[in-house]
């Protein structure tokens, strides 16, 4: 040990480079490579969220039921089971919406997750409203928001009436960033 | 006692500690210094053990699946034997956690400490408060529940406020489109394993630098910080007044933190474990999400601040605060420690204490909201009916029926989202009150749409009738003095 700190003082004075100090900067080098090659899986893995929603494989289009089981005039609570689901996920896949059956074929569908910061509102037939219990957003049976903090109406899903039943296209939590492209599209098909 | 010796330096001519541990226990501290103010350091850091423990033992039961864990939390509050103190221990002692490093905080800003020599001590002290709000936020959300579940939702809503990457931030914070188990899963990992271990060695930094650098003296005013003279003049302070921590100080450390123990075992006996509350199951929207103590005063921010200002406030704001208590020590590393001479830094302190004790007050009855059972969990006092005709009844019925004291009280209960209407209309005419009920407006939503016209005059009329028998209900002059000249008839009394 003694040795080795004279040889390392020496070669600093004559400032050569020493076999012991190349191999040094080889095995530092090494492990640089090595370490750089296994970031590459380590990333991979832990973007692998992003990676799915890029491809846009989150959304699908589902099937909410029968058309026949929303009445006309009337504003229900539906449940799907989100199409993306995990072994682990117990019942947080099973996801709520409100339908609006306005009538015939002409559809409104809500997420329960406020525009405001994503509480589950609960809709009132008898006032026509959508009220939310966190920060006290309030919204028109269109969805339009009524009053207070949310910037926005409520989040609509796209969706589709085929061979009788009510399609709706889904996959992820509707939040100010993840639903923009979804509303505008379902305005287009109101037209 | 020799034969105990005999093993006491088997161990230590290998692991040659004892002479660091003499040395750190008997390190000099100065003896004003050996005070009560300076035992809540040495709390948080008792509570921080008694934490990883209660939290290991919680583990031996716990399942991190979102299929299970609110299954196994019960499993832990009913069937397991002293499993509910265990969790009540671990909850309790998180609110201890993160209220003694918050008045360790306070006190290290109002007695200067945070000056040159040590300005990374309270860097890392920045830092470990944010991971002790971190591990109190992921602890609520381990404790699975419908709190957890919406708490999250709010989260993924204030992260998909992000421009640009909103929607990359909200996937990676949920670990994949929803909120389910893959964001459970993450969050286990944070609280169980990557912040406690950062925890850990912060906390070994941030006390090593303690020791190092020596404990803050006394402030006393006109006792300047200058670079150049500092550690000589707090070395004389120390051989002129100084005692060494063991035993000097250390009895108020121990007796303190002492005290913090039983008195989080007594809250967790008396009180028990929080939660979980409901299921974890979002189709139950009958729900009122509400986070936890330590957050309560952002639920009231989130709910008073004007909607314009919302998000800059929920992006820059944090920057702007932890950038601050980073700067701080570089802004004012030397001067003045005494409270005495730092009127803005006590006015400041004060300001931010009154202002978050304001939030959560406001907060534990959260008057933003719509009491969402107001119009069907709260029959209309019948004081109110008394003496009215069939319309204006008809009218209570209809203010009762569209959920009106969701947001209004009447009678001293209802919703607080809107004025109290006990005596509207000694402030509103009829025509006032119809226009404000069809149009709504002042953050009333309109009920033109949802109102018939005879439901709009019913409602109106028996709105008319609140006023106190003291004072006069609101008049229209001009609509008064067309009566007058159309039929000249002296008003019926009420």
């Amino acid at each position: 040990m003694i040795g080795g700190q004279e040889e390392v003082n020496e070669t600093r004075q004559t400032g050569e480079l020493s076999r012991r100090e190349w191999l040094t900067k080889i095995g530092l080098l090494l492990n640089g490579i090595a370490v750089t090659v296994l970031a590459v899986p380590i990333l991979g893995y832990l973007i692998s969220p992003i990676l799915g929603s890029e491809r846009g494989k989150y959304k699908r289009w589902i099937a909410l039921g029968d058309v026949n089981e929303f009445p006309e005039g009337q504003t229900r609570l539906a449940k799907f089971d989100n199409p993306i689901t995990s072994f682990a996920d117990g019942d947080t896949d099973h996801i709520p919406c409100w339908v609006r059956r306005i009538q015939g074929e002409q559809f409104q569908v809500f997420a329960v997750n406020c525009a405001h910061l994503g509480c589950p509102v609960r809709w009132f037939p008898q006032s026509g409203l959508f009220m939310c219990p966190c920060h006290g957003g309030v919204y028109y049976q269109d969805g339009s928001r009524a009053s207070g903090p949310p910037p926005r109406g409520l989040f609509e899903y796209s969706h589709k009436v085929e061979a009788g039943k009510l399609m709706i296209e889904t996959g992820q939590l509707p939040t100010l960033s993840t639903t923009a492209k979804l509303m505008a599209r379902s305005r287009g098909c109101q037209g | 006692m020799s034969r105990l010796r005999q093993i006491g330096e088997w161990f230590d001519a290998r692991l040659q500690l004892a002479g660091v541990i003499r040395e750190s226990m008997q390190h000099p501290v100065p003896k004003a210094s050996a005070s009560w103010w300076y035992v809540f350091g040495s709390a948080a850091l008792t509570v921080f053990i008694l934490q990883v423990v209660t939290g290991i033992l919680l583990a031996f039961t716990y399942v991190p699946s979102a299929a299970e864990a609110w299954n196994s939390l019960q499993y832990l509050n009913h069937h397991v034997t002293l499993g509910w103190f265990l969790r009540a221990v671990h909850g309790w002692g998180s609110n201890f956690m993160v209220a003694l490093v918050l008045i360790h905080m306070c006190q290290v800003f109002l007695f200067g400490a945070y000056k040159y020599p040590r300005q990374l001590t309270w860097i890392l002290g920045v830092f470990l408060l944010l991971m002790t709000l971190g591990m109190a936020f992921t602890g609520q959300v381990l404790r699975f529940d419908q709190d957890a579940y919406w708490g999250l939702g709010i989260g993924a809503s204030i992260t998909g406020r992000i421009p640009l990457i909103g929607q990359q931030a909200v996937h990676m914070l949920l670990g994949g489109p929803i909120i389910a188990g893959a964001t459970l899963s993450r969050f286990f990992a944070f609280h169980v394993f990557l912040i406690p271990g950062l925890l850990i060695g912060f906390v070994s930094l941030h006390l090593l630098m303690v020791l190092k650098l020596g404990i803050n003296e006394w402030p006393m005013p006109g006792r300047i910080v200058r670079k150049e003279t500092y550690e000589r003049e707090y070395h004389e302070l120390l051989k002129k007044d100084g005692i060494p921590f063991v035993p000097g100080a250390v009895w108020k450390d121990m007796l303190f933190s002492a005290a913090i123990i039983v008195a989080i075992m007594a809250c967790a006996a008396f009180f028990g474990p929080y939660g979980p509350t409901g299921y974890p199951d979002p189709t139950i929207v009958q729900t009122i999400p509400k986070p936890d103590f330590f957050f309560l005063w952002l639920y009231a921010m989130l709910a008073l601040l004007p909607p314009g200002m919302e998000t800059p406030a929920l992006l820059i704001g944090p920057v702007i605060v932890i950038g601050f208590l980073i700067l701080l020590p570089f802004l004012s590393g030397e001067g003045e420690k005494s409270w005495h001479r730092r009127p803005v830094a006590v006015v400041t302190l004060l300001f931010v204490a009154i202002a978050l004790g304001t939030f959560t007050k406001l907060a534990t009855f959260s008057p933003w909201s719509p009491i969402m059972d107001g119009w069907s969990g709260d029959p209309l006092p019948v004081s109110f009916l008394n003496g009215r005709t069939p319309l204006q009844r008809q009218g209570a019925l209809v203010f009762q029926g569209k959920q009106c004291r969701n947001c209004h009280s009447i009678g001293g209960s209802g919703g607080l989202r809107g004025p109290a209407l006990d005596s509207v209309a000694t402030i509103m005419t009829r025509d006032q009150l119809v226009r404000q009920v069809v149009q709504g407006g002042g953050n009333m939503p309109a009920y033109g749409k949802n109102l018939n016209p005879a439901e709009v005059a019913a409602l109106v009329s028996f709105l008319e009738t609140l006023y106190p028998p003291n004072r006069p209900p609101a008049r229209d002059a001009s609509q008064a003095e067309m009566k007058q000249v159309a039929a000249p008839t002296p008003a019926p009394n009420h």
